[in-house]
Protein backbone atom coordinates (compact mmCIF):
# COMPACT_ATOMS: atom_id res chain seq x y z
CA UNK A 1 0.00 0.00 0.00
CA UNK A 2 2.72 2.42 1.00
CA UNK A 3 4.70 1.62 -2.14
CA UNK A 4 1.59 2.05 -4.28
CA UNK A 5 1.13 5.50 -2.80
CA UNK A 6 4.74 6.45 -3.50
CA UNK A 7 4.44 5.26 -7.10
CA UNK A 8 1.08 6.98 -7.48
CA UNK A 9 2.47 10.30 -6.28
CA UNK A 10 5.42 10.12 -8.67
CA UNK A 11 3.19 9.17 -11.54
CA UNK A 12 0.63 11.88 -10.89
CA UNK A 13 3.37 14.51 -10.64
CA UNK A 14 4.75 13.32 -13.96
CA UNK A 15 1.38 13.93 -15.64
CA UNK A 16 1.66 17.56 -14.71
CA UNK A 17 5.36 17.80 -15.58
CA UNK A 18 4.43 18.17 -19.24
CA UNK A 19 1.76 20.33 -20.92
CA UNK A 20 -0.01 17.11 -21.90
CA UNK A 21 -2.07 17.01 -18.71
CA UNK A 22 -3.33 20.54 -19.15
CA UNK A 23 -4.13 19.94 -22.81
CA UNK A 24 -6.04 16.81 -21.85
CA UNK A 25 -8.04 18.58 -19.16
CA UNK A 26 -8.84 21.40 -21.54
CA UNK A 27 -10.05 19.03 -24.26
CA UNK A 28 -12.07 17.06 -21.75
CA UNK A 29 -13.79 20.15 -20.40
CA UNK A 30 -14.51 21.54 -23.85
CA UNK A 31 -15.92 18.22 -25.06
CA UNK A 32 -18.15 17.42 -22.08
CA UNK A 33 -19.61 20.92 -22.09
CA UNK A 34 -19.98 21.04 -25.86
CA UNK A 35 -21.86 17.75 -25.91
CA UNK A 36 -24.05 18.76 -22.96
CA UNK A 37 -25.09 22.06 -24.45
CA UNK A 38 -25.32 21.26 -28.17
CA UNK A 39 -26.35 17.62 -28.38
CA UNK A 40 -27.83 17.31 -24.92
CA UNK A 41 -29.71 20.59 -25.23
CA UNK A 42 -29.02 21.41 -21.60
CA UNK A 43 -30.76 24.80 -21.79
CA UNK A 44 -33.51 23.93 -24.23
CA UNK A 45 -34.78 21.02 -22.17
CA UNK A 46 -35.63 23.50 -19.49
CA UNK A 47 -34.93 21.00 -16.70
CA UNK A 48 -32.66 21.62 -13.77
CA UNK A 49 -30.60 18.41 -13.96
CA UNK A 50 -27.34 17.21 -15.49
CA UNK A 51 -28.71 14.24 -17.39
CA UNK A 52 -27.78 15.73 -20.73
CA UNK A 53 -24.29 16.32 -19.34
CA UNK A 54 -23.64 12.81 -18.05
CA UNK A 55 -25.30 10.94 -20.88
CA UNK A 56 -22.34 11.57 -23.21
CA UNK A 57 -19.65 10.63 -20.72
CA UNK A 58 -19.35 6.99 -21.87
CA UNK A 59 -18.70 8.07 -25.45
CA UNK A 60 -16.25 10.80 -24.57
CA UNK A 61 -14.48 8.49 -22.14
CA UNK A 62 -13.97 5.79 -24.76
CA UNK A 63 -11.54 8.11 -26.53
CA UNK A 64 -10.21 10.37 -23.84
CA UNK A 65 -9.60 7.71 -21.20
CA UNK A 66 -7.78 5.62 -23.80
CA UNK A 67 -5.52 8.61 -24.32
CA UNK A 68 -4.78 8.80 -20.58
CA UNK A 69 -4.12 5.11 -20.11
CA UNK A 70 -2.10 4.46 -23.27
CA UNK A 71 1.15 5.61 -21.72
CA UNK A 72 0.73 3.78 -18.41
CA UNK A 73 2.93 0.81 -19.23
CA UNK A 74 3.75 1.18 -22.91
CA UNK A 75 5.96 4.13 -22.10
CA UNK A 76 7.71 2.35 -19.23
CA UNK A 77 8.46 -0.55 -21.52
CA UNK A 78 9.51 1.67 -24.40
CA UNK A 79 11.94 3.74 -22.33
CA UNK A 80 13.16 0.78 -20.28
CA UNK A 81 12.30 2.49 -17.00
CA UNK A 82 10.18 -0.55 -16.16
CA UNK A 83 13.46 -2.37 -15.46
CA UNK A 84 14.41 0.30 -12.97
CA UNK A 85 10.99 0.26 -11.31
CA UNK A 86 10.66 -3.51 -11.09
CA UNK A 87 14.10 -3.96 -9.56
CA UNK A 88 13.19 -1.72 -6.64
CA UNK A 89 11.80 -3.57 -3.64
CA UNK A 90 8.19 -3.29 -4.83
CA UNK A 91 5.79 -5.94 -6.05
CA UNK A 92 4.28 -5.93 -9.51
CA UNK A 93 0.85 -5.53 -7.98
CA UNK A 94 1.89 -2.46 -6.01
CA UNK A 95 3.26 -0.90 -9.17
CA UNK A 96 0.18 -1.75 -11.24
CA UNK A 97 -2.14 -0.29 -8.60
CA UNK A 98 0.04 2.75 -8.01
CA UNK A 99 0.06 3.70 -11.65
CA UNK A 100 -3.64 2.94 -12.06
CA UNK A 101 -4.56 5.06 -9.04
CA UNK A 102 -2.52 7.96 -10.41
CA UNK A 103 -4.41 7.83 -13.69
CA UNK A 104 -7.68 7.56 -11.82
CA UNK A 105 -6.83 10.53 -9.61
CA UNK A 106 -5.98 12.49 -12.71
CA UNK A 107 -9.38 11.72 -14.25
CA UNK A 108 -11.02 12.61 -10.92
CA UNK A 109 -9.33 16.02 -11.07
CA UNK A 110 -10.69 16.52 -14.58
CA UNK A 111 -14.17 15.57 -13.42
CA UNK A 112 -14.02 17.91 -10.44
CA UNK A 113 -13.11 20.72 -12.82
CA UNK A 114 -16.51 20.38 -14.51
CA UNK A 115 -18.05 21.95 -11.38
CA UNK A 116 -19.14 25.18 -13.14
CA UNK A 117 -21.89 23.26 -14.91
CA UNK A 118 -23.14 22.06 -11.54
CA UNK A 119 -23.13 25.60 -10.21
CA UNK A 120 -24.95 26.69 -13.36
CA UNK A 121 -27.89 24.31 -12.92
CA UNK A 122 -28.10 25.18 -9.24
CA UNK A 123 -28.20 28.85 -10.18
CA UNK A 124 -30.89 28.29 -12.80
CA UNK A 125 -33.13 25.96 -10.88
CA UNK A 126 -33.43 23.44 -8.10
CA UNK A 127 -31.80 20.21 -9.28
CA UNK A 128 -31.73 17.02 -7.21
CA UNK A 129 -28.11 17.29 -6.08
CA UNK A 130 -28.18 13.72 -4.76
CA UNK A 131 -28.69 12.44 -8.28
CA UNK A 132 -25.87 14.63 -9.53
CA UNK A 133 -23.47 13.33 -6.87
CA UNK A 134 -24.46 9.76 -7.77
CA UNK A 135 -23.86 10.48 -11.45
CA UNK A 136 -20.42 11.92 -10.67
CA UNK A 137 -19.61 8.78 -8.69
CA UNK A 138 -20.87 6.66 -11.58
CA UNK A 139 -18.79 8.58 -14.07
CA UNK A 140 -15.69 8.20 -11.91
CA UNK A 141 -16.24 4.46 -11.53
CA UNK A 142 -16.83 4.09 -15.23
CA UNK A 143 -13.57 5.95 -15.87
CA UNK A 144 -11.88 3.52 -13.48
CA UNK A 145 -13.17 0.61 -15.53
CA UNK A 146 -11.91 2.12 -18.77
CA UNK A 147 -8.55 2.92 -17.17
CA UNK A 148 -8.16 -0.66 -15.98
CA UNK A 149 -8.85 -1.90 -19.51
CA UNK A 150 -6.37 0.68 -20.79
CA UNK A 151 -3.76 -0.38 -18.24
CA UNK A 152 -3.99 -3.95 -19.50
CA UNK A 153 -3.78 -2.93 -23.17
CA UNK A 154 -0.86 -0.68 -22.39
CA UNK A 155 0.95 -3.55 -20.69
CA UNK A 156 0.59 -5.69 -23.79
CA UNK A 157 2.51 -3.39 -26.11
CA UNK A 158 5.45 -1.03 -26.27
CA UNK A 159 3.55 1.21 -28.67
CA UNK A 160 1.30 3.87 -27.20
CA UNK A 161 -0.64 4.13 -30.47
CA UNK A 162 -1.52 0.45 -30.40
CA UNK A 163 -2.42 0.75 -26.72
CA UNK A 164 -4.70 3.68 -27.53
CA UNK A 165 -6.51 1.91 -30.38
CA UNK A 166 -6.81 -1.37 -28.48
CA UNK A 167 -8.24 0.36 -25.43
CA UNK A 168 -10.70 2.42 -27.48
CA UNK A 169 -11.95 -0.69 -29.30
CA UNK A 170 -12.36 -2.84 -26.17
CA UNK A 171 -13.93 0.06 -24.27
CA UNK A 172 -16.34 0.69 -27.13
CA UNK A 173 -17.38 -2.95 -27.06
CA UNK A 174 -18.01 -2.67 -23.32
CA UNK A 175 -20.25 0.34 -23.99
CA UNK A 176 -22.05 -1.02 -27.03
CA UNK A 177 -23.03 -4.25 -25.27
CA UNK A 178 -25.37 -2.08 -23.24
CA UNK A 179 -27.22 -1.08 -26.39
CA UNK A 180 -28.22 -4.68 -27.18
CA UNK A 181 -31.56 -4.82 -25.27
CA UNK A 182 -32.75 -1.73 -27.17
CA UNK A 183 -32.03 -3.42 -30.48
CA UNK A 184 -33.93 -6.63 -29.83
CA UNK A 185 -37.20 -5.12 -28.60
CA UNK A 186 -39.37 -7.00 -31.08
CA UNK A 187 -37.63 -10.35 -30.87
CA UNK A 188 -38.67 -13.47 -28.93
CA UNK A 189 -38.36 -13.49 -25.16
CA UNK A 190 -35.31 -15.68 -24.98
CA UNK A 191 -33.41 -13.35 -27.27
CA UNK A 192 -34.36 -10.44 -25.07
CA UNK A 193 -33.26 -12.16 -21.90
CA UNK A 194 -29.99 -13.23 -23.54
CA UNK A 195 -29.44 -9.65 -24.63
CA UNK A 196 -30.20 -8.52 -21.10
CA UNK A 197 -27.63 -10.92 -19.70
CA UNK A 198 -24.98 -9.71 -22.11
CA UNK A 199 -25.89 -6.10 -21.39
CA UNK A 200 -25.37 -6.67 -17.69
CA UNK A 201 -21.68 -7.03 -18.52
CA UNK A 202 -21.67 -3.61 -20.10
CA UNK A 203 -20.10 -0.56 -18.52
CA UNK A 204 -22.88 1.50 -20.08
CA UNK A 205 -25.65 -0.40 -18.29
CA UNK A 206 -24.09 0.03 -14.86
CA UNK A 207 -23.13 3.64 -15.43
CA UNK A 208 -26.68 4.54 -16.53
CA UNK A 209 -28.06 2.73 -13.55
CA UNK A 210 -25.91 4.70 -11.09
CA UNK A 211 -26.39 8.00 -12.88
CA UNK A 212 -30.14 7.74 -12.36
CA UNK A 213 -29.38 8.48 -8.75
CA UNK A 214 -29.11 5.11 -7.04
CA UNK A 215 -25.64 3.92 -6.10
CA UNK A 216 -26.56 0.24 -6.02
CA UNK A 217 -24.06 -2.12 -4.41
CA UNK A 218 -24.33 -4.42 -7.45
CA UNK A 219 -23.19 -1.64 -9.77
CA UNK A 220 -20.35 -0.74 -7.44
CA UNK A 221 -19.35 -4.40 -7.23
CA UNK A 222 -19.43 -4.64 -11.01
CA UNK A 223 -16.95 -1.79 -11.39
CA UNK A 224 -14.78 -3.07 -8.54
CA UNK A 225 -14.57 -6.47 -10.19
CA UNK A 226 -13.98 -5.00 -13.63
CA UNK A 227 -11.09 -2.94 -12.28
CA UNK A 228 -9.73 -5.83 -10.20
CA UNK A 229 -9.83 -8.25 -13.11
CA UNK A 230 -8.20 -5.99 -15.65
CA UNK A 231 -5.49 -4.96 -13.22
CA UNK A 232 -4.82 -8.60 -12.48
CA UNK A 233 -4.58 -9.15 -16.23
CA UNK A 234 -2.17 -6.21 -16.36
CA UNK A 235 0.10 -7.88 -13.80
CA UNK A 236 0.04 -11.14 -15.71
CA UNK A 237 0.73 -9.42 -19.02
CA UNK A 238 3.64 -7.52 -17.48
CA UNK A 239 5.07 -10.58 -15.83
CA UNK A 240 5.20 -12.34 -19.17
CA UNK A 241 6.22 -9.46 -21.39
CA UNK A 242 8.02 -6.86 -19.31
CA UNK A 243 11.49 -7.74 -20.54
CA UNK A 244 10.63 -7.97 -24.22
CA UNK B 1 27.02 -13.31 -0.75
CA UNK B 2 25.64 -13.91 -4.22
CA UNK B 3 25.06 -17.50 -5.07
CA UNK B 4 23.74 -18.92 -8.32
CA UNK B 5 23.09 -22.58 -8.97
CA UNK B 6 22.49 -23.90 -12.46
CA UNK B 7 20.90 -20.61 -13.39
CA UNK B 8 19.35 -20.82 -16.86
CA UNK B 9 17.16 -18.66 -19.03
CA UNK B 10 15.72 -20.20 -22.13
CA UNK B 11 13.69 -18.37 -24.74
CA UNK B 12 11.75 -20.45 -27.24
CA UNK B 13 14.69 -21.80 -29.16
CA UNK B 14 17.56 -19.92 -27.61
CA UNK B 15 19.37 -20.67 -24.37
CA UNK B 16 20.35 -17.11 -23.39
CA UNK B 17 21.88 -18.30 -20.13
CA UNK B 18 22.74 -21.95 -19.85
CA UNK B 19 23.47 -23.53 -16.49
CA UNK B 20 25.54 -20.88 -14.77
CA UNK B 21 26.78 -21.46 -11.23
CA UNK B 22 29.05 -19.21 -9.21
CA UNK B 23 29.41 -17.50 -5.86
CA UNK B 24 30.63 -14.04 -5.04
CA UNK B 25 31.79 -13.07 -1.56
CA UNK B 26 32.00 -9.61 0.06
CA UNK B 27 35.10 -7.73 -1.01
CA UNK B 28 35.03 -9.20 -4.46
CA UNK B 29 34.52 -7.14 -7.58
CA UNK B 30 33.35 -9.51 -10.24
CA UNK B 31 33.63 -8.53 -13.86
CA UNK B 32 31.27 -10.14 -16.30
CA UNK B 33 32.86 -10.33 -19.70
CA UNK B 34 31.63 -11.65 -22.94
CA UNK B 35 30.73 -10.73 -26.48
CA UNK B 36 27.45 -8.93 -27.09
CA UNK B 37 24.58 -11.35 -26.77
CA UNK B 38 26.55 -13.79 -24.63
CA UNK B 39 24.10 -13.59 -21.75
CA UNK B 40 25.67 -10.98 -19.46
CA UNK B 41 22.65 -8.72 -19.30
CA UNK B 42 20.24 -11.64 -18.99
CA UNK B 43 22.22 -13.00 -16.04
CA UNK B 44 22.28 -9.62 -14.33
CA UNK B 45 18.58 -9.12 -14.94
CA UNK B 46 17.87 -12.44 -13.26
CA UNK B 47 20.05 -11.54 -10.29
CA UNK B 48 18.29 -8.19 -10.00
CA UNK B 49 14.91 -9.90 -10.06
CA UNK B 50 13.70 -8.34 -13.29
CA UNK B 51 13.26 -11.58 -15.17
CA UNK B 52 12.69 -15.03 -13.77
CA UNK B 53 15.05 -17.89 -14.55
CA UNK B 54 13.59 -20.85 -16.41
CA UNK B 55 15.73 -23.20 -14.33
CA UNK B 56 18.11 -23.02 -11.41
CA UNK B 57 18.19 -20.62 -8.50
CA UNK B 58 20.04 -17.59 -7.27
CA UNK B 59 20.16 -15.83 -3.94
CA UNK B 60 21.31 -12.41 -2.81
CA UNK B 61 22.55 -12.29 0.80
CA UNK B 62 20.65 -15.48 1.51
CA UNK B 63 17.38 -14.27 -0.03
CA UNK B 64 16.21 -16.42 -2.91
CA UNK B 65 15.36 -14.23 -5.89
CA UNK B 66 12.18 -16.16 -6.55
CA UNK B 67 10.82 -17.04 -3.14
CA UNK B 68 11.91 -13.84 -1.36
CA UNK B 69 12.19 -11.31 -4.20
CA UNK B 70 11.55 -8.22 -2.10
CA UNK B 71 14.23 -9.02 0.46
CA UNK B 72 16.64 -9.85 -2.37
CA UNK B 73 15.86 -6.59 -4.17
CA UNK B 74 16.15 -4.60 -0.95
CA UNK B 75 19.71 -5.85 -0.46
CA UNK B 76 20.94 -4.90 -3.90
CA UNK B 77 21.40 -1.79 -5.96
CA UNK B 78 21.05 -2.26 -9.68
CA UNK B 79 22.06 -0.16 -12.64
CA UNK B 80 20.19 -1.49 -15.68
CA UNK B 81 21.82 -1.49 -19.10
CA UNK B 82 21.57 1.97 -20.64
CA UNK B 83 20.68 3.54 -17.25
CA UNK B 84 16.98 4.07 -17.95
CA UNK B 85 15.07 6.52 -15.76
CA UNK B 86 12.14 8.91 -15.86
CA UNK B 87 13.16 11.66 -18.28
CA UNK B 88 10.58 14.20 -17.19
CA UNK B 89 11.73 14.14 -13.55
CA UNK B 90 14.41 16.35 -12.10
CA UNK B 91 17.48 14.61 -10.73
CA UNK B 92 16.44 15.61 -7.22
CA UNK B 93 12.87 14.39 -7.71
CA UNK B 94 14.09 11.10 -9.13
CA UNK B 95 16.55 10.41 -6.32
CA UNK B 96 13.90 11.37 -3.76
CA UNK B 97 11.53 8.90 -5.37
CA UNK B 98 14.04 6.06 -5.19
CA UNK B 99 14.94 6.97 -1.61
CA UNK B 100 11.25 6.73 -0.73
CA UNK B 101 10.83 3.38 -2.45
CA UNK B 102 13.87 2.20 -0.49
CA UNK B 103 12.16 3.41 2.69
CA UNK B 104 14.98 5.70 3.70
CA UNK B 105 13.83 8.14 6.33
CA UNK B 106 14.88 11.08 8.45
CA UNK B 107 18.52 12.08 8.83
CA UNK B 108 19.78 8.88 7.23
CA UNK B 109 17.83 9.64 4.09
CA UNK B 110 19.30 13.12 3.91
CA UNK B 111 22.82 11.92 4.55
CA UNK B 112 22.55 9.18 1.91
CA UNK B 113 21.16 11.66 -0.62
CA UNK B 114 23.93 14.14 0.18
CA UNK B 115 26.49 11.38 -0.07
CA UNK B 116 25.53 10.06 -3.52
CA UNK B 117 24.91 13.54 -4.90
CA UNK B 118 28.33 14.65 -3.72
CA UNK B 119 30.13 11.48 -4.68
CA UNK B 120 28.77 11.51 -8.25
CA UNK B 121 29.01 15.30 -8.57
CA UNK B 122 25.37 15.84 -9.34
CA UNK B 123 25.01 19.15 -7.43
CA UNK B 124 24.96 21.26 -10.58
CA UNK B 125 22.23 19.29 -12.33
CA UNK B 126 19.94 18.60 -9.37
CA UNK B 127 17.10 20.76 -10.64
CA UNK B 128 17.49 19.76 -14.28
CA UNK B 129 15.16 17.20 -15.84
CA UNK B 130 16.93 13.95 -16.63
CA UNK B 131 16.05 14.06 -20.33
CA UNK B 132 18.11 17.23 -20.71
CA UNK B 133 21.25 15.62 -19.29
CA UNK B 134 24.23 14.29 -21.24
CA UNK B 135 24.78 10.57 -21.47
CA UNK B 136 27.50 10.74 -18.84
CA UNK B 137 25.30 12.51 -16.33
CA UNK B 138 22.43 10.10 -16.92
CA UNK B 139 24.76 7.22 -16.18
CA UNK B 140 25.86 8.92 -12.98
CA UNK B 141 22.25 9.47 -11.96
CA UNK B 142 21.71 5.75 -12.56
CA UNK B 143 24.71 4.94 -10.36
CA UNK B 144 23.48 7.30 -7.65
CA UNK B 145 20.13 5.56 -7.72
CA UNK B 146 21.77 2.16 -7.29
CA UNK B 147 23.94 3.34 -4.37
CA UNK B 148 21.36 5.36 -2.53
CA UNK B 149 20.35 2.79 0.07
CA UNK B 150 23.96 1.70 0.61
CA UNK B 151 23.08 -1.92 -0.28
CA UNK B 152 25.56 -4.74 0.40
CA UNK B 153 25.37 -5.84 -3.24
CA UNK B 154 25.74 -3.71 -6.35
CA UNK B 155 24.99 -5.03 -9.81
CA UNK B 156 26.06 -2.59 -12.48
CA UNK B 157 25.44 -3.29 -16.15
CA UNK B 158 28.09 -1.37 -18.11
CA UNK B 159 28.62 1.36 -15.51
CA UNK B 160 31.13 3.34 -17.55
CA UNK B 161 29.46 3.13 -20.94
CA UNK B 162 29.14 6.60 -22.46
CA UNK B 163 31.48 8.27 -19.98
CA UNK B 164 34.53 10.22 -21.06
CA UNK B 165 37.96 8.99 -19.91
CA UNK B 166 37.97 11.25 -16.84
CA UNK B 167 34.54 10.15 -15.77
CA UNK B 168 35.46 6.51 -16.39
CA UNK B 169 38.39 6.97 -14.08
CA UNK B 170 36.13 8.57 -11.47
CA UNK B 171 33.70 5.66 -11.57
CA UNK B 172 36.53 3.15 -11.29
CA UNK B 173 37.89 4.94 -8.25
CA UNK B 174 34.38 4.92 -6.82
CA UNK B 175 33.99 1.19 -7.39
CA UNK B 176 37.37 0.50 -5.82
CA UNK B 177 36.39 2.55 -2.78
CA UNK B 178 33.14 0.70 -2.30
CA UNK B 179 34.69 -2.67 -2.98
CA UNK B 180 36.08 -3.20 0.52
CA UNK B 181 32.91 -4.36 2.21
CA UNK B 182 30.52 -4.88 -0.68
CA UNK B 183 29.88 -7.35 -3.42
CA UNK B 184 30.07 -5.64 -6.76
CA UNK B 185 29.25 -7.25 -10.06
CA UNK B 186 29.89 -5.24 -13.20
CA UNK B 187 29.57 -6.12 -16.83
CA UNK B 188 31.75 -4.53 -19.39
CA UNK B 189 33.49 -5.19 -22.63
CA UNK B 190 36.30 -2.83 -21.86
CA UNK B 191 39.09 -5.17 -20.86
CA UNK B 192 41.30 -2.54 -19.28
CA UNK B 193 38.42 -1.88 -16.91
CA UNK B 194 38.55 -5.46 -15.72
CA UNK B 195 42.22 -5.09 -14.94
CA UNK B 196 41.59 -1.75 -13.25
CA UNK B 197 38.75 -2.68 -10.91
CA UNK B 198 37.95 -6.38 -10.87
CA UNK B 199 39.37 -8.91 -8.46
CA UNK B 200 37.82 -11.66 -10.51
CA UNK B 201 36.55 -12.09 -14.03
CA UNK B 202 33.97 -14.46 -15.44
CA UNK B 203 33.91 -14.78 -19.18
CA UNK B 204 30.61 -15.85 -20.69
CA UNK B 205 30.10 -17.04 -24.22
CA UNK B 206 26.87 -18.39 -25.68
CA UNK B 207 25.28 -18.41 -22.24
CA UNK B 208 27.96 -20.49 -20.54
CA UNK B 209 30.87 -19.68 -18.26
CA UNK B 210 34.05 -20.31 -20.21
CA UNK B 211 36.52 -18.84 -17.74
CA UNK B 212 36.43 -17.81 -14.08
CA UNK B 213 39.64 -16.47 -12.57
CA UNK B 214 41.49 -13.37 -11.46
CA UNK B 215 42.37 -11.03 -14.33
CA UNK B 216 46.08 -11.71 -13.75
CA UNK B 217 45.60 -15.48 -13.88
CA UNK B 218 43.46 -15.15 -17.01
CA UNK B 219 46.20 -13.16 -18.67
CA UNK B 220 48.66 -15.98 -18.10
CA UNK B 221 46.54 -18.10 -20.41
CA UNK B 222 47.51 -15.74 -23.20
CA UNK B 223 50.21 -16.92 -25.56
CA UNK B 224 51.74 -13.52 -24.89
CA UNK B 225 52.29 -14.42 -21.26
CA UNK B 226 56.01 -13.93 -20.58
CA UNK B 227 56.54 -12.84 -24.18
CA UNK B 228 59.17 -10.20 -24.78
CA UNK B 229 58.54 -7.14 -26.91
CA UNK B 230 61.31 -5.02 -28.25
CA UNK B 231 61.32 -1.96 -30.41
CA UNK B 232 64.34 -1.05 -32.52
CA UNK B 233 65.59 2.39 -33.32
CA UNK B 234 66.15 1.55 -36.96
CA UNK B 235 64.01 -0.78 -39.08
CA UNK B 236 67.20 -1.83 -40.87
CA UNK B 237 68.15 -4.20 -38.05
CA UNK B 238 64.73 -5.82 -38.08
CA UNK B 239 65.34 -8.89 -40.23
CA UNK B 240 68.69 -9.73 -38.61
CA UNK B 241 67.19 -9.39 -35.17
CA UNK B 242 64.27 -11.53 -36.12
CA UNK B 243 66.44 -14.34 -37.42
CA UNK B 244 68.69 -14.24 -34.34
CA UNK B 245 65.83 -14.29 -31.87
CA UNK B 246 63.95 -17.01 -33.72
CA UNK B 247 67.08 -19.13 -33.50
CA UNK B 248 67.03 -19.06 -29.69
CA UNK B 249 66.04 -22.51 -28.41
CA UNK B 250 63.36 -21.30 -25.96
CA UNK B 251 61.59 -19.02 -28.43
CA UNK B 252 58.52 -20.50 -30.10
CA UNK B 253 57.69 -17.78 -32.56
CA UNK B 254 58.49 -14.19 -33.46
CA UNK B 255 55.91 -11.65 -34.57
CA UNK B 256 56.96 -8.51 -36.40
CA UNK B 257 55.21 -5.17 -36.74
CA UNK B 258 57.29 -3.46 -39.40
CA UNK B 259 55.69 -0.05 -39.11
CA UNK B 260 56.96 0.41 -35.58
CA UNK B 261 60.08 -1.73 -36.00
CA UNK B 262 58.71 -3.91 -33.25
CA UNK B 263 59.35 -7.58 -32.52
CA UNK B 264 57.46 -9.81 -30.14
CA UNK B 265 59.09 -13.08 -29.17
CA UNK B 266 56.75 -15.76 -27.86
CA UNK B 267 58.26 -18.27 -25.43
CA UNK B 268 57.86 -22.02 -25.63
CA UNK B 269 55.54 -23.31 -22.92
CA UNK B 270 56.84 -22.38 -19.48
CA UNK B 271 60.12 -20.95 -20.79
CA UNK B 272 61.64 -17.67 -19.64
CA UNK B 273 63.21 -15.82 -22.53
CA UNK B 274 63.91 -12.31 -21.31
CA UNK B 275 67.52 -12.85 -20.12
CA UNK B 276 68.44 -14.66 -23.32
CA UNK B 277 67.00 -11.91 -25.50
CA UNK B 278 68.59 -9.13 -23.48
CA UNK B 279 71.94 -10.85 -23.74
CA UNK B 280 71.47 -11.40 -27.47
CA UNK B 281 70.57 -7.75 -28.02
CA UNK B 282 73.83 -6.65 -26.41
CA UNK B 283 75.85 -9.23 -28.29
CA UNK B 284 74.35 -8.31 -31.69
CA UNK B 285 74.51 -4.58 -31.00
CA UNK B 286 70.78 -4.08 -31.51
CA UNK B 287 69.87 -0.50 -30.83
CA UNK B 288 66.81 -0.77 -28.63
CA UNK B 289 64.20 1.90 -28.02
CA UNK B 290 62.26 -0.33 -25.72
CA UNK B 291 62.36 -3.80 -24.22
CA UNK B 292 59.69 -5.26 -22.00
CA UNK B 293 58.19 -8.42 -20.62
CA UNK B 294 54.52 -8.96 -21.32
CA UNK B 295 52.24 -10.36 -18.63
CA UNK B 296 49.73 -11.52 -21.18
CA UNK B 297 47.03 -9.88 -23.17
CA UNK B 298 43.54 -10.20 -21.80
CA UNK B 299 41.96 -9.25 -25.11
CA UNK B 300 43.77 -12.10 -26.79
CA UNK B 301 42.59 -14.56 -24.13
CA UNK B 302 39.11 -13.15 -24.51
CA UNK B 303 39.17 -13.67 -28.27
CA UNK B 304 40.63 -17.11 -28.11
CA UNK B 305 37.99 -18.46 -25.74
CA UNK B 306 34.89 -16.67 -26.94
CA UNK B 307 35.15 -16.95 -30.71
Amino acid sequence: MRNSTIIMRRELASYFATPLAYVFILIFLVLVNFFAFFFGALYERGQADLQSFFTYHPWIDVFLISAVSMRLWAEERHSGSIELLMTQPVTLREAVWGKFLAAWAFVAISLVLTFPIWITVNYLGKPDNGVIVAAYIGSLMMAGGFLAIGSCMSALTRSQVIAFIGTAVVSLVFVLLGMLPGMVNNMPDWVQSAAGAVASLSIYTHFTSISKGVVDIRDVLYFAMLIGLFLLATSIALDVRKAE
Amino acid sequence: MIKTEHLSKRYKTLAAVDDISFQVAPGEVLGFLGPNGAGKTTTMRMLAGFIAPTAGTASICGHDIQTAPLAAKASLGYLPEGAPSYGEMTVRGFLDFIAELRHLEGPRRQSRLDHVIGRLQLEKVLEQTIETLSKGFRRRVGLAQAMISDPPVLILDEPTDGLDPNQKQEVRVLINEMAKDKIIVISTHILEEVEAVCTRAIIIARGRIVADDTPAQLATKSRYHNAVSLQLETPAQLSDARAAIAALPSVADVEVTERYARLTALPKAGATILPAIAELATRQGLRLKELHLESGRLDEVFRSITV
